[in-house]
């Protein structure tokens, strides 16, 4: 059952800027060297966008922050905040906008400083007034109950979820772009600092600098610009908690449903994905979502992932990049998963570049498991 | 608070009295947590308050590893009580890295951050 804006938008250019360390850059500068990179990409110019999707870590009013530094004056905007997943997120939105003639050039653009301004994940939003009391790291310390509660249930070890970080690793040493690119074994992971049990600094995300953005137009024009259109076909969201104290089941994402209606508006099923990436804030979460995805039965993520099935060469290729865990995490990853699928697709990868893809897929995250998004990508080949 | 009457308020003043009152919905009988003016599950606004049992089990757990000098390791759990909510809180009285899933424990009032909070101990056998 595919929806009504299947393949109806694509996207035509992407970017990215200050990827590691940006000294000396505000996030908004970052933001808008990577809306500049996008827009080169597609051969367009800032005055041709007129529509703006964008939101920060920084500020109440980022969308209309970003319009003014970028100076333009955009008559569609969206700011959905919904942490990592907004970006994946606004594929929707900004489809239904082009679709709906309310813009005709969507920009999706994030940037942040947060590792050369503060070192640490930067955030304007306050913990929850009934968790804050007992002083919860944020956001390792909801993800490290979460994978507490799957090593309960499912006896998933310590060795699989390092497996996820080695991979990750795997995939990152050939991307140039790549902020990690060492050699990394399940014991480096294993003997890493303990920071919430069960999770070891290298079960963790990097903290980054950097930025990325993606140029959108209506299907019908998508073949007049110089790279290879890529399509959406299908995207969707659910949204199930903003506390984890209220998360109704540790082991099952709303990435259940998000994947499942992503899925069906595509018409594609996941053995047809040639590409899969993945929120990975931390290691837990690529298990979680290859199980809720549908690449795996649920309990049997940790199995799935372990002695480099999702690396090169392996099964299934998770995280192409090398993640949020190796490539690049700047607070927010969820624009990159998006980026990463769409230059698989297009064949101009800056790592491993998978042979003959048409159908990617790519999955946001948000909160602490709260928000879930997917996306399915193709080729012309795919409409 | 003399007159406290947000759901919030209530819970708040319960704590300082030294009481754990828990709302629960008039109208589907079940309870929630946290506080709010409607209830979540069936959505009714008829709320009545009740003193909790204090029984519970630790449905996750973690340790927050933090240096000695700052203070040291401790636990951040969720904890599922008897009435079927679940809150965040701690363990105490037991090292933070011996607190398992399904451990059965018992809340306390005591104090976090400052302020009054619901705490627990493991349940006595
Ligand atoms: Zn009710």
């Amino acid at each position: 059952m595919t929806t009504k804006l299947r393949g109806k938008s694509a996207i035509v250019g992407t970017g990215h800027a200050g990827f590691g360390e940006a000294h000396g850059l505000t996030a908004y500068d970052v933001m808008a060297q990577s809306a500049l990179a996008a827009l080169g990409d597609a051969g367009l110019k800032l005055s041709d966008v007129d529509g703006l999707f964008c939101t920060m870590m920084e500020d109440s009013m980022p969308a209309l922050m970003a319009a003014e530094y970028l100076g333009i004056q955009p008559r569609f905007i969206d700011g959905t905040m919904s942490g990592g997943s907004s970006f994946v997120n606004y594929l929707t939105s900004a489809t239904m906008a082009l679709e709906a003639g309310l813009c005709d050039v969507a920009l999706i653009v994030y940037g942040s400083n947060q590792r050369t301004a503060s070192g640490r994940l930067v955030t304007a939003s306050r913990p929850p007034a009934y968790e804050a009391p007992y002083n919860p790291r944020y956001p390792i310390s909801a993800y490290a109950m979460a994978a507490a509660r799957h090593m309960h249930e499912f006896g998933t070890t310590r060795e699989q979820l390092a497996d996820v970080a080695v991979a990750a690793r795997a995939w990152a040493q050939h991307n140039p772009e790549a902020f990690e690119r060492g050699p990394l074994s399940r014991e480096d992971v294993l003997g890493a600092r303990m920071v919430g049990d069960p999770l070891t600094v290298r079960d963790c995300c990097l903290v980054t600098d950097g930025g990325g953005a993606i140029v959108m137009v209506r299907a019908d024009r998508a073949r007049d610009y110089p790279k290879a259109p890529v399509y959406v076909l299908g995207s969707a969201a659910e949204s199930s908690h903003r506390q984890i104290s209220q998360m109704k089941d540790f082991t099952v994402t709303a990435a259940r449903e998000s994947g499942a209606r992503a899925f069906a508006a595509a018409g594609v099923s996941p053995s047809d994905i040639q590409a899969v990436e993945l929120y990975d804030a931390f290691t837990i979460n690529t298990i979680l979502f290859l199980e809720d995805l549908g690449f795996c039965a649920k309990g049997e993520g940790g199995a799935f992932v372990e002695g480099g099935r999702i690396a090169p060469g392996g099964v299934l290729p998770v995280n192409t990049n090398g993640g949020g865990l190796s490539c690049v995490h700047p607070g927010m990853y969820g624009i990159f998963t998006v980026i990463e699928a769409a230059r698989q697709i297009r064949g101009d990868a800056p790592g491993i570049q998978l042979k003959d893809v048409d159908l990617a897929l790519a999955h946001g995250n948000g909160g602490v498991l709260s928000s879930q998004v997917t996306a399915i990508l193709g080729s012309q080949n795919t409409l | 608070m003399p007159d406290a009457t947000g759901p919030d308020q209530i819970f708040q003043r319960a704590l300082t009295n030294g009481e754990i009152m828990l709302p629960r919905c008039d109208d589907c009988g079940a309870y929630h947590f946290f506080p709010r003016v409607l209830c979540p599950h069936c959505h009714g606004t008829a709320i009545s308050w009740h003193p909790a049992s204090g029984k519970g089990r630790v449905h996750t757990t973690t340790v927050v590893r933090q240096k000695p000098e700052r203070g040291g390791d401790y636990n951040v759990c969720v904890v599922e009580l008897e009435e079927g909510v679940r809150m965040m809180s701690r363990v105490e009285g037991i090292a933070p890295g011996d607190i398992v899933i399904d451990m059965a424990v018992t809340a306390f009032v005591g104090g976090a951050e400052g302020q009054s909070a619901v705490l627990f101990k493991p349940a006595e056998v």
